[in-house]
C-alpha cells in the first residue's frame, strides 16, 4: 500500500499524466480531491454504496437495453424454455425470456441489474437513517436532505418502472394494483388511468411508456440529482462524529491521497463483487415461473419489490367496506385513506429537518454529528417512523407470514393493524427512555469514572471497588454535545404572544423538557474535589 | 422417517384404552399377514378388485379409521361418510399422510405417511368397494403431457391459491393451499379429481383428463428443473428477495465498510 512519488516526466505513466495535465490542468482538481478527508466511520460509506450500486445499475442496464424490446405486440414464444413454448405473450416478455435463456450471460446481467437495484434502494434507506439519527440534516445540510429525499422517491419510481417492464404475471398484477389505486381516486381517477394506459387497462401502450421513463427520463433526473447531492457534500465538507479536537470549524482525519485512494477505489469493486456473487448464485424475479401477463389469473403471494412493500401493506391493512356515494361518485375510502397516509408519511420525512430547525430555533451551523442518545426525542421519533414503516412492510407480506408461522391471515392482519397504531407509540417511549438512560450512564461515568472490577479492602475492613477516571480523550466524547433548553413563551416586539409562539414553545417542551444536560466543567471539578475529600 | 409411524400414532391417540389395544392387535395381525403377502407380490402393483385385498383393507380400516368414519365408513360426528369418495380420495388422503387425522386444526395437514404403499392400496380398495368414485390414475394418465399448456392452465386454475411457482399460499381462517414442490404426480392428479378439503374439485368438464395430464407434466417439470437463476429462496418472490438483500446483501456490504474504515496500524 505504499505510493512512491515518481518524478513528473519519467516513465510512461508520468508522461501520460504530464500530457493530460498540460492540456486540462486536472492536477488542481486531483489535489483538491486528494485533500478531502477519508471517512473514518463505516456508516459514512453507505452513500457511497448507493452511488456504486447506481453505477452497476447503469452498466448492466445499458447492456439490457441492447436486447430488450418494449413492445406489447403479441407473439408465440419460441425460445428454449420448454414450459412456455408456443405460449402467447408480449414481445417484451418474450425478449426478456430470450435474454434469460438464449443470450450468453444474459440471465446473469438481468440478475445483476435487479439485485443491484434492490441494494441501491436499501443502501439509500440505511444512508437516510444514518443521516437522520446523527442529525446530519441540520443547517447547512437541510437542502441536501431534500435532494436526498427526492432521490429516494425517484429511486422507488425507477425500481417500479423497471420491475414492470418484462410484462410478466407478477409485475402485471402490480400494475393492476396501481391502476386500482388510481381508479379509486374520486372524479379524476378514471381519466388519469385512461391517460396513463392509453385506454382501458392494460392497453397496449404502458410498457413502452414505462420504458421511456425507466431508461431515459428517470435515470437522467436521478443522475442530475446525484451530481447536485455530491456537489453539496463537497461544498459543505463531510460531517464528523464528536471526538477530541473536532469542532464545527475543522474536519479531522486522514486525507484521501495517497493511502486511502486505493481503498476508496477498491471499495467500488468490492460492492460490485458482492452484487455479482449474489447475482450468480441467487435467483431474482424468475419471470419464467410467473408466465406472461394476462389480466385473468392472479397468483397467491403476489408482492411488489421490497421498497414498494410499504404501499402495498397500507392497502392490505386498510379495513374493508369503507365507501360512500357522494355527488354521483363513489368515494373509496379504503383506497383514498391509504394513499393519503403514504403521502403524509413521505411529507413528514421530507419536512422533518425544517420542522426540527423551527422547534429548536437553532440557526447555527452543525458539522459535528449528534450521537443518537444525545437527541432523545429525535431518536425516538425516528424509531417511531421506522416502526410505522416496518409494520406497513410486514403488512405486504401478511399472507406469507400466515402460512410460514402457521397462524391465521385474519390474525396477522388484525395484529398488524393494532401495531400500526400502537407500535410507533411504544417505539417512541422505549427509544426515548433508552436514550435518557444511556445519557445518565454517560454522566455517571464522566463524574465517577468507570468500574475497574478491582476490589480493594480499606484499612477499616470495608470493601470498595476502584473507579477509574476516563482519560481526556474519552471524556471529550461524553461531555461535548448540544444542550437544547426548552424555549420559553415570550411576547414579541409588539408585546403579543402569538399562536405560533405558543405552539413552538409547546413543541420545544415536548422535545427538551426531560433532557439530560452534559456534565459541565464546574460540576466535574467539584466532583473531583469531592472524591478526593 | 419410515421408522417414525409408531411413535406418531401413540402420541396422537386420545381414545380409550380399548381402542388402543384394538389398534395394537390389528397392527400386529395385519403386519404379520403383510410380511407374508409382500414376499409373494414383490412390486407395488395391487389388484384393487381382489376380494383378498379388499378384506385386508377392511381390517386396516376398522383398526385405524372406523373411530371417525364409522365401522361401515358411513360417517360419524368425527368424520364424513366415505361411501362413494373413491379409491383416489383414500390414496391421496392416506398417501400424503393427511389421514388418519390427528388433532383438529383448521385443516388436516400432510404428515409422514403411516402405512406402506400396499396398505394404502388395500384401504383404497376397501373404500372403492363401498360405492363408485374416482379411481387411482394409472401411469398412462400421468405421463406424456404438454408442460407449456399445463403451465397456462395452472396459472389460470390453481395459481390463485397455490401461487404461480407452486410455493403455496394462505387462505382464510388459518387454512392454506400447500406448496406443490414435494407432491408426487399421482397425488397431484388425485387432488384435482377429488378436491381435498378446501380445494375445489376439477371434474372432467372443468379440466379434461388430457388437461390434467398437462398440469401434472408442468408440476413435474418444476420439480425436476431447479431454477436456472440459482437458489430459489423458497420461490416466495419479492418477500424473500427483499429479506435477502437486507440481511445477507447489505449485511456483507456493511461488514466490508467496517473493514475498510478500520484504522490500519
Ligand atoms: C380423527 C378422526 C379421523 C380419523 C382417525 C380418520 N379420518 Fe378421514 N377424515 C376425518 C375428517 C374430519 C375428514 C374431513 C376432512 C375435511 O374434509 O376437512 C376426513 C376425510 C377423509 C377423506 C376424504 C373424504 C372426502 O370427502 O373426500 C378420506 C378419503 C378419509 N378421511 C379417509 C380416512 C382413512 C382411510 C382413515 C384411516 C386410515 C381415516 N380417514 C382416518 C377424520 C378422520
Ligand atoms: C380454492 C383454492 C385452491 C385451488 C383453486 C386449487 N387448490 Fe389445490 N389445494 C388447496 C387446498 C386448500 C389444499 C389442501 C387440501 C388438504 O390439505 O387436504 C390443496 C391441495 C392440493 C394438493 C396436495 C398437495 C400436497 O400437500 O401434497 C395438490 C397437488 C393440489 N392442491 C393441486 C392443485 C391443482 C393442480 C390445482 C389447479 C388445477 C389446484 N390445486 C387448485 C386449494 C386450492
Ligand atoms: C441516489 C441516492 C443517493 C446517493 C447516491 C447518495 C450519495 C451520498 C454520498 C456519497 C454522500 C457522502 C457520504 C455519506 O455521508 O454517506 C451523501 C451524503 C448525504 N446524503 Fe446522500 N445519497 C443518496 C440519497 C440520499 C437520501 C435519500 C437522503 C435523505 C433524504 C440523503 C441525504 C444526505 C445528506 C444530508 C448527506 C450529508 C451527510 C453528511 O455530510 O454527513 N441522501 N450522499
Amino acid at each position: 500500500m505504499t505510493v512512491t512519488a515518481t518524478p513528473p516526466s519519467s516513465g510512461v505513466t508520468g508522461k501520460i499524466s504530464n500530457y493530460l495535465d498540460e492540456r486540462t490542468s486536472i492536477s488542481g482538481a486531483v489535489k483538491e480531491f486528494g485533500r478531502k478527508i477519508f471517512p473514518d466511520h463505516w456508516s459514512f460509506l453507505l452513500g457511497e454504496v448507493a452511488l456504486y450500486s447506481f453505477v452497476i445499475i447503469l452498466l448492466s442496464g445499458s447492456f439490457l437495453t441492447f436486447f430488450f424490446q418494449a413492445s406489447m405486440a403479441s407473439v408465440q414464444y419460441d425460445g428454449s424454455y420448454v414450459p412456455l413454448k408456443g405460449v402467447e405473450m408480449s414481445v417484451a416478455m418474450s425478449s426478456t425470456l430470450d435474454i434469460s435463456f438464449d443470450l450468453r450471460g444474459g440471465l446473469l446481467l438481468r440478475q445483476i441489474h435487479h439485485w443491484a437495484a434492490l441494494l441501491f434502494i436499501s443502501a439509500i434507506g440505511l444512508h437516510m437513517l444514518r443521516v437522520f439519527f446523527t442529525g446530519a440534516f441540520r443547517k447547512p445540510r437541510e437542502l441536501n436532505w431534500s435532494i436526498g429525499f427526492v432521490l429516494f422517491v425517484l429511486a422507488m419510481a425507477e425500481g417500479f418502472t423497471g420491475y414492470s417492464l418484462p410484462d410478466d404475471l407478477l409485475s402485471g398484477n402490480g400494475l393492476r394494483i396501481i391502476d386500482g389505486m388510481i381508479v379509486g381516486l374520486p372524479v379524476v381517477g378514471t381519466w388519469i388511468s385512461f391517460l396513463l394506459f392509453g385506454g382501458e387497462f392494460p392497453g397496449s401502450d404502458i410498457i413502452g411508456r414505462l420504458y421511456t421513463l425507466h431508461i431515459l427520463l428517470l435515470p437522467l433526473v436521478v443522475l442530475a440529482f446525484i451530481v447536485l447531492h455530491l456537489m453539496f457534500v463537497i461544498i459543505h465538507k463531510h460531517t464528523q462524529y464528536p471526538g477530541p479536537g473536532r469542532t464545527e470549524q475543522n474536519v479531522v482525519g486522514y486525507p484521501v491521497l495517497p493511502v486511502y485512494a486505493a481503498k476508496a477505489g477498491g471499495f467500488f469493486f468490492l460492492v460490485f463483487g458482492v452484487v455479482v456473487l449474489i447475482a450468480a448464485t441467487v435467483t431474482i424475479n424468475p419471470i419464467w415461473a410467473y408466465g406472461p401477463y394476462d389480466p385473468s389469473p392472479v397468483s397467491a403471494g403476489t408482492q411488489p419489490d421490497w421498497y414498494i412493500g410499504f404501499a402495498d401493506g397500507a392497502l392490505r391493512l386498510m379495513p374493508p367496506h369503507l365507501e360512500t356515494y357522494w355527488f354521483g361518485y363513489t368515494w373509496s375510502w379504503n383506497i383514498i385513506i391509504p394513499v393519503l397516509l403514504l403521502l403524509v408519511f413521505l411529507a413528514v420525512v421530507f419536512a422533518y429537518p425544517f420542522f426540527e430547525a423551527w422547534v429548536t430555533g437553532d440557526k447555527r451551523e452543525h458539522h459535528v454529528l449528534d450521537r443518537p442518545r444525545n437527541a432523545p426525542v429525535r431518536t425516538a421519533i425516528g424509531a417511531a417512523g421506522v416502526t410505522f414503516y416496518a409494520v406497513l412492510w410486514a403488512g405486504a407480506a401478511s399472507d406469507i407470514i400466515a402460512t410460514h408461522f402457521k397462524v391465521t391471515m385474519e390474525g396477522v392482519i388484525n395484529t398488524l393493524q393494532i401495531m400500526l397504531i400502537l407500535g410507533p407509540i411504544f417505539a417512541f417511549m422505549i427509544a426515548k427512555r433508552v436514550c435518557l438512560a444511556l445519557q445518565k450512564k454517560d454522566r455517571e461515568i464522566v463524574l465517577h469514572g468507570f468500574e475497574t472490577g478491582r476490589i480493594v479492602r480499606l484499612p477499616g475492613g470495608e470493601f470498595t471497588e476502584v473507579h477509574q477516571q476516563l482519560d481526556d480523550y474519552d471524556r471529550w466524547q461524553l461531555v461535548s454535545f448540544n444542550d437544547n433548553a426548552p424555549i420559553m413563551v415570550r411576547p414579541n416586539a409588539r408585546g403579543k404572544i402569538t399562536g405560533a409562539t405558543r405552539r413552538r414553545a409547546a413543541w420545544s417542551r415536548f422535545f427538551f423538557e426531560d433532557r439530560i444536560a452534559p456534565v459541565t466543567q464546574t460540576e466535574y471539578k467539584q466532583e473531583l474535589e469531592h472524591s478526593h475529600h | 422417517m419410515s421408522q417414525k409411524p409408531e411413535t406418531h400414532r401413540k402420541r396422537g391417540r386420545r381414545s380409550p384404552v380399548a381402542i388402543v389395544l384394538l389398534v395394537g392387535i390389528g397392527l400386529i395381525t395385519t403386519g404379520a399377514a403383510y410380511a407374508m403377502a409382500t414376499t409373494a407380490t414383490a412390486s407395488a402393483e395391487v389388484d384393487l378388485m381382489s376380494p383378498q385385498v379388499i378384506d385386508e383393507g377392511q381390517k386396516l380400516f376398522a383398526a385405524n379409521c372406523a373411530t371417525c368414519h364409522g365401522q361401515q365408513a358411513q360417517g360419524t360426528d368425527n368424520g364424513p361418510s366415505l361411501i362413494g369418495v373413491g379409491a383416489a380420495a383414500v390414496d391421496f388422503q392416506v398417501g400424503t399422510g393427511r389421514m388418519p387425522m390427528q388433532g383438529n386444526g383448521p385443516q388436516a395437514p400432510a404428515k409422514p405417511v403411516q402405512f406402506t404403499d400396499e396398505q394404502v392400496k388395500a384401504l383404497a380398495a376397501y373404500v372403492a368397494s363401498l360405492g363408485p368414485g374416482p379411481s387411482i390414475p394409472s401411469q398412462s394418465d400421468l405421463t406424456g403431457g404438454d408442460a407449456a399448456n399445463g403451465g397456462e392452465l395452472f396459472r389460470i386454475n390453481c395459481a390463485m391459491c397455490h401461487n404461480v411457482a407452486g410455493a403455496g399460499g394462505a387462505l382464510t381462517e388459518g387454512k392454506y393451499a400447500p406448496e406443490l414442490k414435494n407432491t408426487s404426480a399421482v397425488h397431484a392428479y388425485e387432488a384435482m379429481l377429488i378436491g381435498p378439503q378446501n380445494m375445489p374439485v376439477f371434474n372432467d368438464l372443468n379440466l379434461t383428463p388430457s388437461e390434467k395430464k398437462d398440469i401434472v407434466a408442468y408440476l413435474e417439470y418444476l420439480k425436476e428443473n431447479p431454477s436456472p437463476g440459482g437458489l430459489e429462496l423458497g420461490s416466495l418472490g419479492p418477500v424473500s428477495e427483499g429479506l435477502f438483500i437486507w440481511i445477507i446483501g447489505l449485511g456483507a456490504i456493511i461488514g466490508l465498510t467496517i473493514w475498510i474504515t478500520a484504522k490500519s496500524n
